[in-house]
């Protein structure tokens, strides 16, 4: 089989993507598709692998109290603290034969801390309050707070410093001075299986294997990334052959992937993860007829999510009954409230509300009210678009006008959400494996002028017992008692209801049936992590 | 003619400088900053985190100061950088530009050449079932929306046939100028099939007003050959009106062509002024759309000096 150019096509892959990096230094910016270029070519430290589990691809071993390798401290405050000792593994070394050492940590972590530096999320740097070198491979990490996932450091992607150190020594200038900006197809630069060797910029990305990569060969020669950001001719371009997959992370979106399955299907691997992804329904609390519990049980009562799901979605995406994912270590079913589809229950607690139903169908309250309520989503996305659909018939009948009133993503987050002019709001959550709710449910995360609208609790929900759940979880170090209070966390969302659950997003993998070796993982770390495992059938 | 030239450029640099503001002052209207956007991909920035990336990106200051500061720069020649690809405008700016001027041109000069044959052909024989034939085609090209059009060429030629690539602008660099203009062949054919009915339509009407002027009646009745009645004086009269069309549409050559780009993937100027926009990247949208509006303001120039050139009873002072 010979592909358009002529050259074998087993030996080399291309892959879809719908989003092209902005920067492919792993620091600065967050963003998918640059995750998953990245991961072919660097390698964290620790990362959550396919069975959720942290594992070490840079370190030898991870720390633990066991192997002595972390220490818990006394701060001056009282608080508890931990020294975390790593080793880089011998043999890894950047792509132009320099060896990965400990002056890459250094550089890292003063890139981290630089009071002027571009890093985007620089609470990693702010908890590590010093790094000590023991030798060129082992070091030190003095961390500020004891936490139950002490031993991942995923954050901490090394930089090289000897070909990085010149274009921070004006930190305000660094973004644009990266290498990995003005020079990405140095090899020095990557120090995974595969290195960046050429760019076409909006339009693809080819990889070709680190001559230095000490672990198992990876299979393919080259690797080219195409975006085609429309995803119609992203099914157009895999159907004529001219890309082999799609990537499930920054690829189709499902209805879409459940269509081509039905057309298409026969000749393609198509693999279906749900992830951590939590579509749901922000309430704002703000809004009187949300405040009351009651009414936004008699919401999530009205709507009936499995056939929705079953529908819509082929039942490829779990009905969810609180925030945390089912193949979560923290997730449980006992004694959590579920909501199973009774629009009379939903009537009844309206009627309970004080919204009594009219000749006309619609609820009033005792001021004259009617119970009509507006519900927001990112335009154009097809899938939510549908659920939306769905969403405003399914509360008609209970009595409640749902207006809508969607809007261009950037203007959505940018705007309304971020400064809370919203009475529903339909998007998505996206979490780490037992990933503490902090940024979602805690009193002190909701945005506002005086936090530069930082937070992501948009509905203003506020409870102590939340917040206590939330302090006490993320310093729980024993499993057992971690997990009663995930349960609990989960039985009071449950009951609070601040949000409307909907469902966890599954990822659609399109993927030639000759490959071998993608395994998705679920979590936010790309199947690309694991390059060196992809190969043909046999 | 000189004096007219001159007036007429002082006019577009000025009329540059207000459209820069205006631009400027548009996109800062859009909602969310570039650290707004971030923000929503990462719930842990904090609000300092915030704080100071907005110094860092320049936007924790007021609108009016940072467009004197990017005009400032601009007239030493700096265009600034780049936020969504992390490089300078000019070096951003420069391929996407020479990529869509190969591909405009190139659809352009096909598209043009092929309507002005069917036009020409067509008022020569009006009613005719050629006529009718060349009219509903340039229905159809007008009527059918580009995005189907790119779908369906890619369906038949790259997915069926399988003779031509779908998407991008090469194989990755290793397939030399025939692979180039093998990717290059579905999102030219798109465009010239998009423009080429519109076209027609023009030049056939204008040809055929041409073809019923007096003096063409004189020049037939003089015994010239139709070859000459037609291209030595009808296509004579019916330029002034089609050198319009030509130079409004050699402003897009620099605007690009969404629509296609997207579909191809192919990394243009229409695609680099959207990102630019809805991405908050104001140097390299300001810088797009000015090149934009320059070359569709020189076009028009160029377009008033060619009335001139055509028609002897124009003339400027």
């Amino acid at each position: 089989m010979l592909s358009a150019t002529g050259v074998s096509a087993h030996d080399q892959l291309t892959i879809g993507l719908v989003q092209f990096p902005a920067t492919l230094n792993p620091n600065i910016d967050v963003m998918a598709a640059k995750n998953y270029v990245l991961g072919f070519a660097l390698r964290p430290l620790t990362v959550f692998d396919a069975d959720w589990k942290i594992v070490c691809l840079l370190c030898t071993e991870l720390p633990s109290f066991e192997n002595g390798k972390a220490v818990a401290t006394e701060l001056p405050d009282g608080k508890k603290g931990v020294n975390l000792t790593y080793t880089i593994r011998p043999d890894a070394m950047w792509a132009d034969g320099v060896p990965v050492t400990t002056d890459d940590v250094k550089f890292t972590y003063e890139v981290g801390r630089g009071k002027d530096s571009p890093v985007a999320n620089a609470e990693l740097y702010r908890r590590i309050t010093a790094v000590d070198i023991k030798d060129d491979k082992t070091f030190t990490l003095h961390v500020d707070k004891l936490t139950y996932d002490y031993g991942a450091i995923d954050d901490f992607v090394l930089l090289p410093a000897h070909l990085e150190r010149p274009a921070f020594a004006d930190p305000t200038q660094y973004r644009l001075r990266t290498l990995y900006a003005t020079d990405p197809t140095n090899p020095g630069l990557y120090n995974g299986p595969y290195r960046i060797s050429e760019i076409g910029s909006g339009s693809y990305i080819v990889l070709e294997p680190n001559p230095h990569w000490a672990g198992p060969a990876p299979y393919f020669r080259r690797i080219t990334v195409r975006v085609i950001e429309n995803t119609a001719a992203l099914e157009a371009n895999l159907l004529s052959g001219t890309i082999d997959m799609v990537a499930g992370e920054v690829g189709l979106p499902l209805d879409e992937a459940l269509a081509f399955d039905q057309r298409h299907g026969g000749g393609f691997n198509i693999v279906y993860k749900p992830g951590l992804t939590f579509e749901h329904i922000d309430c704002n609390l703000d809004v009187p007829a949300l405040a009351d519990r009651r009414v936004r049980e008699a919401l999530l009562l009205g709507l009936d999510r499995e056939t929705m799901v079953k529908t819509l979605f082929a039942g490829r995406q779990a009905v969810a009954d609180s925030f945390v994912e089912p193949q979560d270590a923290g997730f449980t079913d006992d004694d959590v409230p579920h909501y199973r589809y009774g629009p009379a229950r939903a009537a009844q607690l309206l009627e309970e509300a004080g919204w009594l139903k009219q000749p006309d169908g619609t609820r009033k309250n005792a001021d004259g009210k009617t119970l009509s309520l507006e519900l927001a989503t990112t335009a154009g996305n097809r899938s939510r678009e549908l659920v939306e659909q769905v969403l405003q018939s399914q509360w008609k009948s209970i009595g409640v006008e749902i207006r809508i009133h969607n809007e261009p993503a950037r203007v959505l987050f940018g705007e309304t959400l971020l400064h809370r002019h919203f009475h529903l709001a339909m998007y998505a959550w996206s979490s780490a494996p037992e990933n503490a709710p902090r940024s979602i449910f805690r009193s002190d995360e909701v945005p506002s002028e005086a936090n530069s609208y930082a937070g992501e609790n948009l509905g203003d929900y506020k409870n102590p017992e939340m917040d206590r759940i939330i302090d006490a979880l993320e310093i729980e170090l024993d499993a057992k008692k971690r997990k009663g209070l995930w349960a609990q966390a989960q039985r009071l969302y449950a009951t609070d209801l601040p949000s409307l659950p909907l469902y966890f997003r599954s990822d659609a993998f399109v993927l030639p049936k000759w490959l071998s070796g993608v395994r998705p993982t679920g979590n936010q770390y790309p199947t690309t992590l694991w390059v060196a495992d992809w190969g043909e059938k046999k | 003619m000189i004096r007219f030239t001159v007036i007429r450029l002082v006019e577009i640099a000025a009329m540059l400088v207000l459209m820069s503001f205006v631009i400027y002052g548009l996109i800062g209207l859009m909602p969310g900053d570039p650290i707004d956007l971030m923000m929503g991909a990462d719930p842990h920035l904090s609000a300092a985190d915030l704080a100071r990336l907005k110094a860092i990106y320049g936007v924790d200051r007021p609108l009016v100061e940072r467009y004197f500061a990017w005009a400032h720069a601009a007239l030493s020649g700096d265009l600034g950088y780049s936020r969504l690809f992390a490089a300078p405008v000019v070096g951003t700016l420069l391929p996407r530009l020479g990529n869509s001027l190969i591909l405009m041109g190139s659809s352009f000069v096909v598209a043009f050449a092929a309507s002005l044959g069917l036009g020409i052909a067509a008022a020569r024989r009006p009613r005719s079932r050629f006529d009718a034939a060349v009219n509903l085609a340039c229905f159809a090209g007008v009527s059918l929306p580009t995005f189907w059009l790119a779908l369906i060429l890619i369906l038949v030629f790259a997915q069926r046939l399988g003779w031509l690539p779908a998407s991008g602008i090469g194989s990755g660099g290793n397939g030399g100028i025939a692979d180039w203009l093998r990717h290059l062949v579905l999102p030219a054919a798109t465009l010239t099939l998009a423009n080429i009915g519109g076209y027609t339509r023009y030049v056939r009407a204008t040809m055929r007003d041409a073809l019923g002027q007096d003096h063409i009646r004189t020049a037939r009745a003089k015994g010239a050959s139709e070859a000459r009645v037609v291209w030595r004086h009808a296509l004579r009269g019916a330029l002034v009106p089609i050198t319009t069309i030509l130079a409004l549409s050699f402003g897009t050559l620099v605007s690009g062509a969404l629509v296609t780009e997207t579909m191809f993937a192919y990394p243009g100027m229409g695609k680099l002024i959207f990102d630019g926009v809805m991405g908050n990247d104001y140097n390299l949208a300001l810088a797009a759309l000015l090149l934009a509006t320059a070359v569709a303001m020189l076009a028009n120039l160029v377009a008033d000096l060619a009335y001139a050139w055509l028609d002897p009873r124009v003339s400027y002072r």
